[in-house]
């Protein structure tokens, strides 16, 4: 049977290292050991795949998903963009998820005790397949800015927290995206476990007025990219170490 | 100058924070809204094989069990066939989820026992099961694998346990049966650090 293609090595310098002292709770959770460099076999290099059994139509839109008595407060926006690897290749019927606060900051979470109301029209989450182009697209609210306990003062930016899988388990991923403007990104401890700005920038989401609803909906797009698969199967190189 | 390489660069990782239910398995954060929610079932009801249950905790550096910790399981049928890669049962999926109880940290995960796969050489890996957990403090993805205590010889040859130079680091992948059940406690930090790979 053919084996998929190796991946390209992940670039631990543009993701945040594990230990991250700013952000706090990263200190009891950051292994201490170097991770275990692994040449990826079949159990990395396949993964789950989803269908159109598996997610609803109204499933990617959070305006109306959980929406009981009418649309939920904020301002509505419409989130999209492409999944596509390192090599630019479109990633299609990938699932996408997403997870948010509600326009006012407050997460519907049995954990959540934040005092900014619940809406009751607003579930906060969402999920798609990407089409055979590698696009998403969702309909949702912009989410509120809120307080965390990191320092006695932290804010986090206004963000939505994204899954993405890839046909790789090796390629699986969640990240959060941000919005373009937001004066609290390049405050915020989390954003900043990321030590290179150009990364920080590759999260954050433009403002994108070509797929706006007008009259209707603001729009923001977010490109998402997964790790690169390398041309040549591994079969057909020589074993060894 | 030269020609610019014109790949992309992988977007990077953010924590899941502590809400990760709600968009990955909402009903544990306290509200339903979808039809169905996605890895609640690895193996399916037609899995041929040994049904088993692993049961575990995540802990930190204080050895206190993270409770907010989601890991997702990707793992062979009995025949060692990966979804994808071959014909499996109808309804095997080979990929699940779970989440510990808010209260103790516990997790537990019923499935059936993954057969051995083909490793990058001639010969087959240990039976084992990939895992992958994210929470709040862990800025990426963590990967480890779970390979069973009953799989002492198999476990011997494995390529990727024997990756691992220090015996004793190799048993923090080793999941313990006892009785019907098998135990694989993972740990962020510590005398017992669990092993990550960098896959
Ligand atoms: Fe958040």
């Amino acid at each position: 049977m053919t084996q998929p293609p190796d991946l390209y090595q992940r670039d631990r310098d543009w993701h945040p290292p594990a230990y991250t002292q700013n952000y706090k709770t990263s200190v009891s959770r950051s292994p201490k050991n170097a991770l275990l460099s692994l040449e990826s076999t079949l159990s990395e290099l396949s993964g789950p795949t989803f269908g159109h059994s598996d997610v609803d139509p109204l499933d990617n839109d959070l305006i109306r998903n959980y929406a009981k008595t009418g649309d939920p407060i904020g301002e509505r926006i419409i989130l999209h963009g492409r999944v596509l690897d390192e090599n630019g290749k479109p990633v299609p019927n990938t699932l996408v998820e997403i997870w948010q606060a509600n326009a006012g900051g407050r997460y519907r979470h049995k954990k959540d005790t934040y005092l900014a109301a619940i809406d009751p029209n607003f579930g906060g989450c969402g999920r798609t397949l990407t089409d055979e182009h590698g696009c998403y697209r969702f309909r949702t609210i912009k989410p509120g800015a809120y307080p965390w306990r990191n320092w006695i003062n932290s804010w986090r930016p206004a963000h939505i927290h994204v899954s993405v899988f890839g046909p790789s388990f090796a390629q699986r991923l969640i990240t959060q995206l941000y919005f373009e403007g937001d004066p609290l990104i390049a405050k915020c401890p989390i954003v900043n476990t990321i030590p290179d700005q150009r990364a920080i920038d590759q999260l954050v989401a433009a403002l994108d007025l070509n797929a706006t609803v007008p009259l209707d909906s603001i729009a923001y797009k977010f490109d998402i990219v997964l790790r690169g698969h390398r041309s040549t199967y591994f079969e057909n190189r020589p074993e060894g170490n | 100058m030269v020609q610019k390489l014109d790949y992309r660069k992988e977007t990077p990782s953010q924590t899941a924070g502590p809400y990760v239910h709600i968009g990955l398995a909402p009903g544990d954060a306290g509200f339903d809204i979808y039809r169905q929610e996605l890895g609640r079932d690895i193996a399916g009801p037609r899995a041929q094989g040994e049904r088993i249950e692993i049961q575990g905790q995540v802990s930190d550096g204080a050895g206190a069990p993270i409770k907010d910790v989601l890991i997702e399981a990707w793992q062979a049928n009995a025949a060692g066939i990966y979804p994808g890669c071959g014909d499996v049962e109808p309804g095997f999926r080979g990929w699940g989820r779970v989440i510990p109880d808010f209260e103790t940290g516990e997790w537990s995960i019923s499935t059936v026992k993954p057969g051995r796969v083909k490793g990058r050489g001639p010969g087959l890996m240990a039976p084992h099961i990939s895992f992958w957990m994210v929470a709040r403090g862990i800025n990426v993805g963590l990967n480890t694998r779970l390979y069973f205590s009953d799989e002492a010889e198999a476990n011997k040859a494995d390529p990727i346990l024997n990756l691992i130079e220090q015996a004793d680091r190799r048993d923090t992948l080793v999941a313990r049966r006892d009785g019907d059940v098998y135990r694989f406690d993972i740990r962020l930090q510590g005398d017992k650090e669990t092993v990550f790979f960098d896959v």
